[in-house]
């Protein structure tokens, strides 16, 4: 009898180790479909060079691309930028985007390497992202995918599953945004340790791919190891423009007991904020209205896409930016940089007073291109605020939508987007 | 397996950013050299005053943040013997294994050790003795293939062996 329990993680990974049913808690071996890596491919590197496998697995599933620190920040990432072009030469990896492309979790999704029930791993935290497509995702570390690149398998422990319903309407600015950090401000830093999340409910089904990806990314901040929207029309119609791969879409079972469910409705949510230093301080905008910011960030793989450089835009049409505040925007992808372009967002952003970055990470991890000085505060779109994650230790990352940083920008202070 | 180290005691959520600063992140290669900025932006005082085989007693969600594969290859290079914890955060843990760091989860540690305490972790077992209150802590076993890993010194060797490269 085929068991009628399963969730979306237990059915994933069985198929990916060759197994009829596995467990939470179980550890398997699973085969990986595409192993993705960005300038810590570096370190990856170096570590499969000590196994001592001539050559990688399977050169078409590997993906290497360069955003953290493009242009290349220092010497010392020139030469990282050089060995890896000489590798990914060298092995022929066929998906080698070099700094073209953008962030790695934008890029994977735009040019169709995210598929449902395939298992992606990725050098870098955010991987959860790609959850969004219904992909097993998961962030892992160099070592590790020095095994991956040499033996296309890693082992993986079996999460459980925690089950998010969300239901209602929005109110007009609230966002995707709003509603993750709302849900990691409940469940707090390590709310979902070592865990998978599914997200269900009519607000999810209704939700553009754009934000469904920013639900799928921040669960990591609350420790989750993957965090699946479940594939519908809107994903295959996504998919299908960008890739002609067979996939099968694999869905949770109908009896599955979650280890946990959260219910909400975002009818009532408002703006909100998550205050220094970590993500899961979350308060509502209106708490802290009026702080004044010398930094608004608008970009990251968290909200650096279209609908959201079109919503700062919106908000920032004709209007200047406060003269004691810079406003740093960074689409997430070449991409989106050009269709931001042809709708005319960036000519906003620029006459606002704005500075629009190249496609890429930018100050988000804290290496270059806008770090904070002590005791200066920034808001921004990204998923971190850890002390000293974007410059001194002694400076202050707050967190929020993109319509929230794109009014306070202009205000000078933290506002509500409207 | 017997660890035995002096402990240097931090508290909940120490995130990868305060044990590895991002700044340092293209460091990829030199790891003696990413020994020397462990914990440097948020807990100085860590390179001043901890030594080479020490053992680090964090709280809940020791390791949260990025998958800095440099935050737990610091600490092994600084000397650090093993990391015992409340919780870990998964990419933290996962790193730590792979890298041949023992990391052990002990639900109550931060309560029955304190900083500077001298403890003694029996691996195979998964027990953890207080040399000063001569508590037994119990703390959990590792998995058997995880235990493998770890010791075999990392999932590099550990992987040589298996595919029949010999090390030099
Ligand atoms: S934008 Fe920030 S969070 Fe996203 S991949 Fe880049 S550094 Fe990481």
């Amino acid at each position: 009898m085929i068991s009628m329990n399963k969730t979306i993680a237990e059915k994933i990974l069985a198929r990916a180790s060759g197994k009829k049913v596995v467990s939470p808690n179980e550890i398997v071996m699973a085969r990986v479909d595409v192993a993705m890596s960005h300038e810590n491919a570096d370190v990856v590197l170096r570590s499969f060079k000590e196994i001592g496998v001539k050559k990688v697995w399977d050169k078409e599933r590997i993906v290497i691309l360069f955003d953290h620190r493009i242009p290349a920040d220092s010497e010392r990432t020139a030469a990282t930028h050089r060995r890896l072009r000489t590798f990914a030469k060298e092995q022929q990896i066929k998906y080698f985007y070099d700094l073209r492309q953008g962030i790695c979790h934008q890029v994977l999704a735009e040019l169709g390497h995210d598929l449902p029930g395939e298992v992606l791993v990725g050098t870098d935290s955010h991987t959860t992202t790609h959850g969004a497509f219904g992909t097993f995702a998961t962030g892992i570390g160099a070592t590790e995918m020095a095994g991956v690149w040499a033996t296309g398998e890693l082992w993986l422990r079996v999460p459980e599953s925690i089950k998010i319903n969300v239901d209602g309407k929005f109110k007009p600015c609230v966002t995707a945004k709003d509603l993750i950090l709302h849900i990691i401000g409940i469940l707090g830093a390590d709310g979902a340790n070592y865990q998978a999340v599914e997200f269900h409910g009519e607000t999810i089904s209704h939700m553009t791919i754009a934000s469904r990806m920013v639900l799928s990314n921040l669960p990591m901040e609350m420790g989750a190891k993957v965090a699946f929207v479940p594939p519908d029309e809107q994903t295959i119609a996504y998919l299908k423009k960008r890739t002609d791969k067979h996939f099968q879409v694999i869905l949770p079972d109908q009896d599955v007991e979650y280890s946990g469910e959260l219910n909400i409705n975002v009818s009532s949510l408002t703006s909100q904020v998550a205050c220094p230093h970590s993500v899961d301080n979350v308060k509502p905008v209106s708490e802290i209205t009026g702080l004044k910011i010398d930094q608004a960030l608008i970009g990251s793989c968290t909200n650096g896409r279209l609908e959201d450089l079109a919503a700062a835009a919106e908000i920032l049409e004709g209007k200047t930016v406060h003269p004691d505040t810079r406003l740093l925007v960074i689409p997430a992808s070449r991409r989106v940089y050009l269709e931001a372009l042809h709708k005319g967002y960036i000519e906003i952003f620029v006459r606002a007073g704005g500075l629009v970055l190249n496609p890429g990470c930018g100050p988000c991890l804290g290496a270059h291109q806008g770090l904070l000085a002590p005791e200066e505060i920034c808001l921004a779109t990204t998923n971190r605020n850890f002390k000293g994650r974007m410059g001194s230790p002694e400076a202050f990352v707050y967190l929020a939508s993109p319509g929230t940083v794109a009014a306070s920008a202009l205000k000078g202070e933290i506002t509500e987007p409207c | 397996m017997l660890i035995k180290g002096h402990v240097y005691k931090f508290g909940n959520n120490i995130n990868t950013d305060v044990i590895y600063p991002g700044k340092y992140l293209s460091i990829t290669a030199d790891r003696e050299e990413m020994a020397k900025h462990c914990f440097e932006a948020v807990h100085p005082e860590f390179l001043k005053n901890a030594n080479p085989g020490d053992i680090i007693v964090g709280g809940k969600n020791f390791g949260c943040g990025s998958s800095r594969e440099q935050a737990a290859t610091c600490l092994k290079y600084f000397g650090v013997r093993a990391v015992v914890a409340e919780t870990f955060a998964r990419i933290f843990y996962r790193n730590a294994i792979n890298l041949g760091l023992p990391v052990i989860i002990a639900p109550g540690i931060t309560q029955q050790v304190e900083h500077n305490d001298d403890i003694e972790i029996d691996l195979l077992i998964g027990i953890i003795k207080n040399m000063r209150t001569n508590e037994i802590i119990k703390a959990k076993k590792l998995p058997d293939f995880i235990l493998k890993i770890v010791t075999n010194n990392g999932l590099i060797p550990y992987l040589k062996k298996k595919l029949g490269i010999l090390g030099n």
